[in-house]
C-alpha cells in the first residue's frame, strides 16, 4: 500500500475515534437547558467527522483517479536511505532534547548547545568558528527577546538562578 | 476614500512604521532568497515578533513587508542559481536563469525588480478600488452567508490547491477543521476533545501549527536533500541597466500581467504560484513567433510576466482577507492568525472600525514596493552573499528560530514537543503529496466557521437557513460544484484515455 493510503488509513482511524467521541460521549454531559438549543457542542464535530471519514475512505479505496506523475518528487520517500536521514533524525532528537532542557538548563546554555551540536551533526568541524558564532548569536537573541521585546527567558540553569 | 487615504498615509509614514516596512522587506529578501524557505515559513517565524509589538498596524505592515520581500528574494535566487526559494518564483527561473548564464544577471534582476514594483503598485491601486466596494457588499452578509462563504473558500482552496487530487486537499482541510474544535470554544464554555490534557485546554497554538506545518518540514527537506544549497551567489552582478528597447518590450507585459495577476490572486486557493505560471503561458502565446523562440532562453518578456503576475497576485490575495476575513492562501491565513492574536478581526467591519489598520496596510504596500526597488535592488549584490552561508550554520539556526517562535508565543516547553510531533507528521504528509496549506487555513477558519454556523442555527432554529436564504443556498451549491467538478473531470479524462467513449 502506498504511503498516501497509509496516511489516509491513519486519518480514518483518528476520525473514527473523533466520531465516537462526538456521537457517544459528549451529549450526556450536556445540561438539560442546553439540550433545547438547536445546536449542541457536538453538532459541528459530528458533521466534520462524517465528512472526514467519507473523504479518507475515498482516498483509501482509490475512488479518485490518480493524477499523472509529471515530475519526480522532490524527495522520494521510498529511498529515504539515500538522503541524509540520520542527520535529520539526529536534529529532531536534538530539538526534543532542547525542549526538555530549555527550562532546567536555562536559555543560554541550552541554545549554545543546540546551535553548536546542530552544526556538528551536519558535519561542521571548525569548532573555533562554530562555538563563538553560537555563543554570539545566542547572546543577541536573548538580548532581543528578553530585553527589547520583554518576553522573559530564564537565562541561567535552575541552580544558578538564586531563588 | 480620500479621508481614508490620508489616515493611512499618516499611520504608514510614522517613523516606526517606515522602519517596519524597511525591516520587513530586508528580512523577507534575506530569508526568501534561501532556497527551500517560502514566505509562509518566514512569516510564521516573524509572527511572534510582530505580535509582541502590540500595534496591529505596525505588525501587519511588518508582515506584509516580509511577504513582498520574500517573493522578491525568491526571484533573486531563481535568477542567480536556478533554485527558486519560493514556489511563486519558479516561473521566473525559466528565463531569468538563462539570462544570468549569459552574463546578464544584473539586467535580469533589474527587470525582476521593476516588474515586481509595477505589479505590486498596480495591484495596490486595484486593491484600493475593489476592497471598499467588496466590503460594503459584505456588510449585507448574515452569519449564514458567512458560513456559506467560508465553505466556498475552503472548497475552492481544496479544488485549486490540491496537486490534482481534490480529495487529499479536502481531507487536509477537514483535519484542520477538526483540530480547530480541540479546546474550549467561546460558544459553549466547555472543553472538547482535550482528552483530559491540561495543555490542550486552550486548543492547539496557531503559531506552533504554522511552524510545524511549514517551517519545520522545509528545514528537514533542506537537511535531507543531498544537493548543496550554497554556491557562488552574488559573484558577478553588474550592469543593472536595461535598454530603452527592452523597456518598451516589457511595458505591455507588465500592464497585462498586473491586472491578470491581481484577479488570479483574489480567487481563493489560486495565489502567486498559479498567477506566475499562467502569466508566463499567456504572454508566451501572445508574443510574436520570433519572440516565442526566445522564451526559455532568456527572454525579457518571459521574465517580466511571472514577476509582475506573482507580485500583483500577492496584493490581490489581500482582498478576501481584508474585506471578508477569509484568507485565500496559506500566507494570508497566517496573516489572519496574527491579526486575530492582535485583537483585530479582518472583515467588512475592519474598514469601519479600524480604518487606520486597513489604509495603513495599503499605503505600506506602496512604500514597501518602493523600498524594494530603491533600497533592495542596489543592495542585492551584498544580500546575495547570504547564499554563501554554509548550511551547517544555516540549518541549526532555522530550526532554532522555529523553536523560539513556538516557545515565546506560549512560554511553554510542552509546545515545543507538540511542534516536533506535528512537524514529523507534516513531513510525512509532505512525502505523500498531501497539501499542507489547506489544513492550516481550515484550522484558522474552523472557530469562525463554527461560530457562524451556530449563530445561524440559533436564529433559524435549525437547518432551515440553508433553504430560507437563497444566497446561502447558492454559495453552498457553488462549494459542492467546486469540489465535485475537478474530480469528475479527472475521472472522465482518465476514462477517455482508456478508450471509453463519452456518453452524451
Amino acid at each position: 500500500m502506498a504511503l498516501d493510503r497509509w496516511i489516509a488509513f491513519i486519518i480514518l482511524c483518528v476520525a473514527s475515534a473523533y466520531a465516537y467521541a462526538a456521537f457517544f460521549t459528549m451529549d450526556q454531559l450536556l445540561p438539560p437547558f442546553m439540550q433545547r438549543n438547536p445546536i449542541w457542542p457536538s453538532t459541528f464535530p459530528k458533521v466534520l467527522s462524517v465528512l472526514a471519514i467519507f473523504t479518507s475512505l475515498v482516498i483509501l479505496l482509490g475512488f479518485e483517479a490518480p493524477p499523472e506523475r509529471s515530475a519526480e518528487p522532490e524527495i522520494d520517500h521510498r529511498r529515504l536511505g539515500d538522503y541524509h536521514i540520520y542527520q535529520a533524525l539526529a536534529l529532531l532528537g536534538l530539538m526534543v532534547a532542547y525542549a526538555l532542557l530549555l527550562r532546567p538548563a536555562g536559555f543560554l546554555l541550552s541554545t549554545v548547545g543546540f546551535l553548536s551540536i546542530g552544526g556538528m551533526v551536519l558535519g561542521e568541524r571548525k569548532f573555533h568558528i562554530l562555538i563563538p558564532v553560537a555563543i554570539f548569536a545566542t547572546g543577541i537573541v536573548w538580548y532581543l527577546v528578553d530585553r527589547v521585546l520583554g518576553i522573559f527567558l530564564s537565562p541561567l540553569p535552575y541552580f544558578m538562578q538564586g531563588g | 476614500m480620500l479621508e481614508g487615504l490620508l489616515i493611512g498615509l499618516q499611520t504608514a509614514l510614522s517613523i516606526q512604521n517606515l522602519l517596519m516596512v524597511i525591516a520587513g522587506c530586508l528580512i523577507g529578501t534575506f530569508i526568501g532568497m534561501l532556497p527551500g524557505l517560502g514566505p509562509m515559513s518566514i512569516i510564521a517565524i516573524m509572527i511572534p515578533v510582530a505580535i509582541s509589538m502590540g500595534d496591529p498596524s505596525a505588525a501587519l505592515i511588518l508582515l506584509a513587508g516580509v511577504y513582498y520581500g520574500a517573493i522578491f528574494g525568491g526571484s533573486t535566487s531563481s535568477i542567480l542559481l536556478n533554485a527558486p526559494g519560493v514556489a511563486g518564483t519558479v516561473a521566473s527561473s525559466f528565463d531569468g536563469y538563462p539570462m544570468s548564464r549569459q552574463g546578464k544577471a544584473g539586467k535580469a534582476l533589474t527587470i525582476a525588480a521593476i516588474s515586481s514594483f509595477a505589479g505590486g503598485t498596480i495591484g495596490a491601486i486595484l486593491l484600493m478600488i475593489f476592497a471598499p466596494a467588496l466590503s460594503s457588499v459584505a456588510l449585507l452578509f448574515h452569519s449564514a452567508e458567512y458560513f456559506a462563504l467560508m465553505v466556498v473558500g475552503l472548497s475552492a482552496i481544496a479544488a485549486f490547491a490540491g496537486t490534482g487530487q481534490v480529495s487529499k486537499a479536502l481531507l487536509m482541510t477537514l483535519v484542520g477543521l477538526i483540530m480547530a474544535t480541540v479546546g474550549e470554544g467561546a460558544l459553549f464554555n466547555m472543553p472538547r476533545f482535550t482528552m483530559g490534557i491540561m495543555d490542550l485546554q486552550s486548543g492547539f497554538g496557531f503559531i506552533t501549527l504554522a511552524m510545524a506545518m511549514f517551517a519545520l518540514p522545509e528545514a528537514l527537506f533542506l537537511v535531507l536533500k543531498k544537493k548543496e544549497m550554497g554556491g557562488d551567489g552574488g559573484g558577478k552582478i553588474e550592469n543593472l541597466r536595461i535598454t530603452r528597447k527592452e523597456g518598451r518590450a516589457i511595458a505591455p507585459v507588465i500592464g497585462r500581467q498586473s491586472l491578470q495577476g491581481f484577479f488570479v490572486g483574489v480567487l481563493p486557493g489560486a495565489g502567486a504560484t498559479i498567477a506566475s505560471f499562467l502569466g508566463y503561458a499567456v504572454e508566451r502565446n501572445l508574443a510574436t513567433k520570433q519572440e516565442q523562440n526566445e522564451f526559455g532562453k532568456g527572454s525579457v518578456k518571459g521574465l517580466a510576466a511571472p514577476e509582475t503576475a506573482n507580485n500583483a497576485a500577492c496584493t490581490g490575495s489581500f482582498v478576501p482577507l481584508l474585506t471578508l476575513g477569509i484568507p485565500g492562501s496559506g500566507t494570508t491565513a497566517i496573516l489572519l492568525g496574527a491579526l486575530i492574536a492582535l485583537n483585530v478581526t479582518p472583515g467588512p467591519r475592519l474598514m469601519v472600525d479600524e480604518p487606520q489598520v486597513f489604509w495603513a496596510v495599503i499605503m505600506s504596500m506602496f512604500i514597501g514596493n518602493l523600498v524594494l526597488l530603491v533600497l533592495n535592488l542596489p543592495l542585492i549584490p551584498y544580500i546575495a552573499k547570504v547564499l554563501s552561508i554554509p548550511r551547517n550554520y544555516l540549518i541549526p539556526f532555522i530550526l532554532f528560530f522555529t523553536l523560539m517562535g513556538a516557545y515565546i508565543g506560549q512560554n511553554n516547553a510542552t509546545e515545543l514537543l507538540i511542534l516536533v510531533g506535528f512537524g514529523i507528521c507534516a513531513t510525512a504528509l509532505k512525502f505523500a503529496d498531501y497539501p499542507l496549506a489547506p489544513s492550516l487555513i481550515g484550522f484558522i477558519l474552523g472557530r469562525m466557521m463554527e461560530d457562524n454556523f451556530a449563530r445561524s442555527m440559533q436564529l433559524y432554529d435549525g437547518m432551515s437557513f440553508i433553504i430560507d436564504r437563497p444566497m446561502t443556498l447558492a454559495l453552498l451549491v457553488l462549494a459542492a460544484l467546486l469540489v465535485v467538478l475537478p474530480s469528475y473531470r479527472a475521472r472522465r479524462a482518465a476514462a477517455r484515455a482508456k478508450g471509453v467513449s463519452e456518453g452524451d
